[in-house]
């Protein structure tokens, strides 16, 4: 059995999370929403993060359009994502939600625009 | 002289939630005067997500939060200036402003709405010594070269101060691939959100190095490295832990200071403790018709507070332009003890208030196991249990109108106290 200290990181409230880890049973308290409890559960089994960055616009009104996993990736593979995030360039016009990169590191989550950019 | 209803000095968060409100509070005749070359303030360079769950239940990044706020006044067609500055308001509400297009103008404004935000403590107010080499960022400087313009700020870099934008730069400068060698703070616990601990500094294995600041700079075109030393109880470094690290890049992340320039041209009276504008409940300032929201009010943790504060100054200056003055008021004054460092407001109307009005507070230090108490005229009114409370986590407590009916209140007093 283990226990293990964490600190929820879902909302700005970092609600102090104490996860119990007993065979396959995993008891999350602490957490004052259902989030925090899934957060304590993933993270000592499958710890996931959204990955920000940003990406060169060509033609744009301005040179870089901030980006996102639509959603979160395993931790391990956030430099992974990282290296294909830096390989890519756009060319303006860019939406809020546009793909940029279908699936990063074979996590199956797509990389989107989270800013829009006219054409210059 | 040109004249609009409501002239708002700040196009980020604040003002265009202000601009929002006003509009459905009925006033067309709506000028928003901003400096960037877009709508979204602050915002536009915050990258990173956590922004909007309490406004939209959804967790954003900031420019898909600014571009909600963007879209309704595109939608209603509230007009807006942009590479336009203002360079003085008077204390009767006229506003002059420059820019390209109009030259140097001066219009009369029926209320102001002062959301101009707030700007970093530059490295001559902290006065580290050494040259003036190269590579010596505030955080938010770097994050917008970094964000907007995308340039690449340095390789190996120690951050002083470890608020929530040196947090969120240390993760956003080891994501580029630099080496992030420490964060330095120089009080005994961080000023940030603990998410931003853990998913900034903890993920990535970068050390905090609390109750220590950066002592010299060493580098002459280009810095080379920081020493850093421990510092005592006086925040004063204690000789002997001086410890080098070489890097290439510092960044300053020591504070934020509302913008009021402006504010002190009008002669609008300011709390020394905020640095912004004293207001009574309805976020109106000492200037009659001249109101204050957002980070130019006081300094804030969460944009969705930004919103929802500007939104209530939108409406209260609609109010004032409709001629809906409040009348045979009873002000009562807002006193903090025990910790609790300032409150906003800092003055209620107990008659005129809404039904419930918001109090946003921030304390002195960490607290454990307190009670937040209310007191009306030294009566006891609530007393809630706070286990946690920490000078980086803005507070809220509601005042409710039904309260005061038993009559007026001349102070109000927010105290903690032991459990």
């Amino acid at each position: 059995m283990s226990v293990t200290e964490l600190t929820c990181i879902r909302c700005p409230m970092g609600c102090a999370l104490t996860v119990t880890v007993d065979g396959d049973n995993i008891t999350v308290t602490g957490n004052t929403c259902p989030r925090g409890a899934e957060y304590g559960k993933n993270e000592v089994t499958n710890p996931k993060r959204t990955v920000t960055s940003s990406v060169p616009v060509e033609g744009g009104e301005i040179a870089m359009v901030s980006v996102k996993t639509k959603d979160e990736i395993p931790k391990g593979k956030i430099f992974d994502v990282m290296r294909e995030i830096h390989a890519v360039r756009v060319k303006a016009p860019v939406s809020i939600g546009d793909v940029i990169i279908p699936d990063a590191a074979g996590t199956g989550v797509s990389i989107i625009a989270t800013k829009n950019i006219a054409a210059k | 002289m040109e004249r609009h209803d409501l002239v708002i000095i700040g196009g980020g968060p604040a003002g265009l939630a202000a601009a929002a409100s006003a509009r459905r509070a009925g006033i067309q005749d709506i000028l928003i005067l901003e400096r960037e070359a877009r709508l979204g303030g602050i915002l536009n360079q915050c990258i990173h997500n956590g922004f909007g769950l309490h406004t939209f239940k959804e967790e954003l990044t900031g420019p898909e939060y600014s571009a909600r706020f963007i879209e309704e006044v595109e939608r209603e067609h509230i007009p807006y200036k942009l590479n336009t500055i203002v360079t003085d308001v008077d204390a009767s509400r006229r506003v002059s402003f420059v820019n390209r297009e109009d030259g140097a103008v001066t219009v009369e404004a029926g209320a102001i709405v002062l959301a101009m935000g707030c700007r970093e403590r530059p490295r001559g107010a902290l006065s580290i010594p050494g040259y003036r080499p190269a590579g010596v960022y505030t955080a938010g400087t770097a994050q917008k070269l970094m964000n907007i313009t995308g340039f690449k700020i340095g390789k190996e870099c120690v951050i002083l101060g470890s608020g929530d934008i040196g947090l969120i730069m240390a993760r956003r400068l080891t994501l580029e691939g630099a080496k992030v060698k420490a964060v330095a703070e120089l009080l005994p616990y961080s000023g940030g959100l603990k998410r931003n601990i853990v998913q900034c500094l903890d993920d990535y294995g970068i050390p905090l190095l609390l109750s220590h600041t950066v002592t010299e700079i060493h580098g002459k075109e280009r810095v080379t490295g920081v020493t850093i030393s421990e510092v005592d109880e006086n925040r004063r470094p204690i000789p002997g832990t001086e410890t080098y690290y070489s890097c290439d890049t510092l960044l300053l992340s020591c504070g934020l200071l509302p913008e009021n320039e402006l504010s002190l041209g009008a002669g609008v009276p300011l709390s020394r403790i905020t640095g912004g504008p004293e207001v009574d409940d309805s976020l109106e300032t000492g200037i009659p018709g001249i109101f204050a929201c957002g980070n130019v009010l006081h300094v804030h943790d969460l944009v969705d507070f930004v919103s929802e504060e500007a939104g209530r100054a939108g409406l209260h200056a609609a109010a004032f332009i409709k001629g809906e003055e409040r009348k045979n008021g009873s002000v009562a004054a807002i006193k903090t003890a025990g910790g609790v460092r300032y409150t906003v407001p800092q003055t209620v109307d107990t008659v005129n208030m809404e039904d419930k009005v918001t109090v946003r507070f921030r304390v002195a230090n960490e607290y454990r196991n307190k009670a937040l108490c209310l007191y009306y005229d030294g009566k006891p009114i609530r007393r809630i249990k706070k286990n946690v409370l920490r000078p980086g986590e803005m507070e809220e407590l509601t005042l409710l109108k039904s309260s005061f009916r038993d009559g007026p209140v001349s102070e109000i007093l927010i105290a903690l106290e032991d459990q």
